[in-house]
């Protein structure tokens, strides 16, 4: 078992004739994703990366039966990529592209909520459920199968945590990139509801960062709801108030959102909280210890 | 992005949100022509800086003149002008340095029977965006909304429909606006709100909204900032930009397509990815060091954008010893190699330079680094990058 994904989903990429897509298609491909066409308007009957190309997501789907796909899209047309895939039945959406407008966001997230499938992102690296499926940028060879359920605001810091977890042997069941925008698909309660579900999934390590109240509101979740052991670790404790971090929903905005109240929160909520990111991989065993 | 008060509101104008008569002025004389032209006994003369807390601030070089003013003739106005343009304001929001001005804008007086604030930002935990006002205008609304929070009344809004006029109506009733007041409440709050979503703002601010004696609302001041996402879609407003304004090592990165912020410290770090350079800076920190900058090349940087960005590094007189954090992912260990390889012939290092590579490639970039003639401190880790780093400069 895992989360959102597993060895039978089979996947699409909306933009797999632009460099990013297609690269990142032949990515998934290798490390083993049931890849199966891609979606790019105007040249539907080409092929790409030894796929089929599709005018529409409604017709891929028709044709292969896909049940998740990877969005590379440019950001002003992202928005519109994700209904799409929306309204073709999609269930695993994860847009990867960085840039989209936050109230183009506002709008495909009430549809995304109403409908029940899943919107990964947008600005993350996608999922990956080690051994099974890679949906996204992620090297996949720094995962390992196993009992650590891993999600986060950021891409390479993710990357960071896997390692740890790894190299402790602990492996991880399925590693989600929320996305670093001010609105995402999926929220960090979403993922604890369904991890704490998954009985692959032995521990959580949670990944935030500075800006908005997601670390606060998780941690009160993980307070009533959540048994299974929880790490985190905050990213931009040294961040000055103001400043956009490279992530347009990592600032501190009128003394909210900063590093040591989401600290507090979530070790009021009893979890284990790495003081360095050199520590994420050990907080993890001092939470499955406890 | 920012703009100027007076950029403001002349979208506000052609928005249909009420704002007094004004005009910019770049010198004294054509700050007292200005308050000819306005034709008044008395108008305001106020600073155009990107930063906040102008009525309180000083003139570095004046120490007795204020940001914001009040003026009653031609001649005085000049002499405001005079003490305002080419020194620097230092307000709550610029620090110590403060922040030059280069233009003023003069505006009309008005009668004000109240004040009120009026702000609307995107509300994350519910993906909307929301309108918040108070009876509380011309403070500072943090402190509000750390003391008060209940002084402080929201309303949300679907941006493709905007705010509802029964929303107005709650809100008149919680600030005690009543009779005429209530339409021109209705006609302000609903061209806000269009505005907010029309130009793609992330944060709009009128700090104080005024409602005058004969019961008009109108923004005394305009303070708004855009969602540089959705730029695309409005190049008028992009031409608004004042670079001026901004940190040049900032713009400068930006043109090159990695995000910088300059920050206090001497240790300079540069690294791959948002977070995980908000976290090699909070690792310098844990071991007692205190980071430059934050800078991420981003996931796809080529050599010379890295190349660049050591530059910007370098060129920061502060910096005393760099840090490299590179986990590989989408951004290969190789260009990483080969741009620190480039940087050292083209600028040479003469402080120390901490290396940390891991991820994809990394074999073969830890190679092209080790056979190169650079004098690089290797780490295995993050906290050994860490502490090598911290230990280099003491």
């Amino acid at each position: 078992m895992s989360i959102l994904v597993d060895a039978n989903t089979k996947v699409i990429c909306q933009g797999i004739t632009g460099s990013a897509g297609s690269f990142h298609t032949r990515g998934c491909k290798e490390y083993g994703t049931q890849m199966v066409g891609g979606v790019t308007p105007g040249k539907g009957g080409q092929t790409a990366e030894g796929l089929p190309v599709f005018d529409t997501v409604e017709e891929a789907v028709a044709e292969t039966g896909a049940d998740a796909t990877m969005i590379f899209v440019p950001p002003p047309f992202t928005a519109d990529a994700i209904l799409e895939a929306l309204d073709a039945g999609i269930k695993v959406i994860a847009a990867i592209t960085e840039g989209v407008p936050v109230l183009d966001m506002v709008r495909v997230y009430e549809k995304v909520r109403a409908s029940g499938a899943h919107l990964i992102g947008p600005n993350c690296p996608g999922l990956i459920t080690p051994g099974a499926c890679k949906i996204g940028i992620m090297p996949g060879y720094i995962h390992q199968v196993g009992k650590v359920g891993v999600m986060s605001r950021s891409g390479t810091l993710t990357y960071e945590a896997v390692w740890q977890t790894s190299n402790l042997k602990l492996g991880q069941s399925t590693c989600v990139g929320l996305g670093g925008d001010p609105i995402v698909g999926t929220s960090f309660i979403d993922l604890l509801e369904m991890f704490e579900q998954d009985p692959q999934t032995e521990a959580i390590l949670m990944i935030g960062e500075i800006g908005g109240s997601a670390e606060e509101e998780a941690a009160a979740y993980v307070k009533e709801h959540v048994t299974k052991p929880v790490a985190a670790f905050i990213a931009g404790r040294t961040a000055p108030p103001g400043k956009r971090m490279g992530h347009a929903g990592a600032i501190i905005s009128g003394g909210k959102g900063t590093a040591t109240e989401k600290v507090a929160a979530l070790e009021d909520a009893g979890i284990v909280v790495a003081p360095s990111p050199a520590d994420m991989g050990k907080a993890v065993l001092e939470a499955m210890g406890r | 992005m920012k703009i100027h008060e007076y950029q403001a509101k002349e979208l506000f104008r052609q928005a249909g949100v009420p704002v007094l008569n004004g005009h910019v002025a770049r010198t004294p004389e054509e700050a007292a022509a200005a308050f000819d032209k306005l034709g008044g006994s008395l108008a305001v003369i106020k600073a155009q800086i990107h930063a906040g807390g102008r009525g309180k601030g000083t003139v570095a070089e004046h120490p007795e003149q204020r940001g914001v003013q009040l003026v009653r003739s031609a001649d005085e106005t000049r002499e405001v002008a005079s003490r305002l343009l080419g020194n620097r304001l230092v307000t709550i929001q610029t620090g110590e340095p403060g922040q030059t001005v280069n233009q003023v804008f003069i505006e009309q007086g008005c009668d004000i029977a109240r004040e009120l604030y009026l702000g609307i930002v995107l509300d994350r935990a519910v993906a909307k965006p929301v309108l918040m006002v108070s009876a509380e205008g011309g403070v500072e609304i943090e402190e509000v909304a750390a003391e008060s929070p209940e002084k402080i009344f929201k309303e949300h809004f679907d941006p493709a429909v905007g705010l509802d006029s029964y929303q107005v109506r709650k809100l008149c009733k919680k600030l005690g606006i009543e009779g005429k007041a209530v339409r021109a409440a209705e006609t302000f709050m609903k061209a806000v709100c269009r505005t907010y979503v029309d130009l793609d703002c992330a944060m709009l601010e009128i700090n104080p909204l005024v409602i005058t004696g004969d019961g008009q609302m109108i923004a005394l001041d305009a303070k708004v900032t855009f969602d540089d996402n959705a730029l695309f879609r409005h190049p008028d407003i992009k031409e608004l930009r004042d670079l001026s304004e901004e940190e040049p090592a900032e713009v400068r990165a930006a043109d090159t397509g990695l995000s910088y912020v300059k920050l206090e410290g001497n240790i300079g770090c540069l690294v791959n990815g948002a977070g995980l350079a908000m976290s090699t800076m909070d690792i310098i920190k844990y071991h007692g060091g205190q980071p430059a900058n934050f800078l991420d090349v981003g996931g796809g940087a080529n050599t010379q954008q890295v190349t660049e960005a050591f530059r910007i590094l370098l060129s920061d007189p502060n910096c005393k010893a760099v840090l490299v954090n590179i986990f590989g992912g989408i951004a290969r260990c190789t260009t990483i190699a080969a741009a620190i390889i480039e940087a050292g012939k083209e600028v040479g290092f003469n402080i120390p330079l901490v290396v940390r590579l891991e991820g994809t490639e990394v074999e073969e970039g830890r190679k092209m680094l080790a056979e190169s003639d650079i004098d690089i401190i290797t780490a295995n880790d993050l906290t050994d990058a860490a502490q090598k780093v911290v230990a280099a400069i003491s």
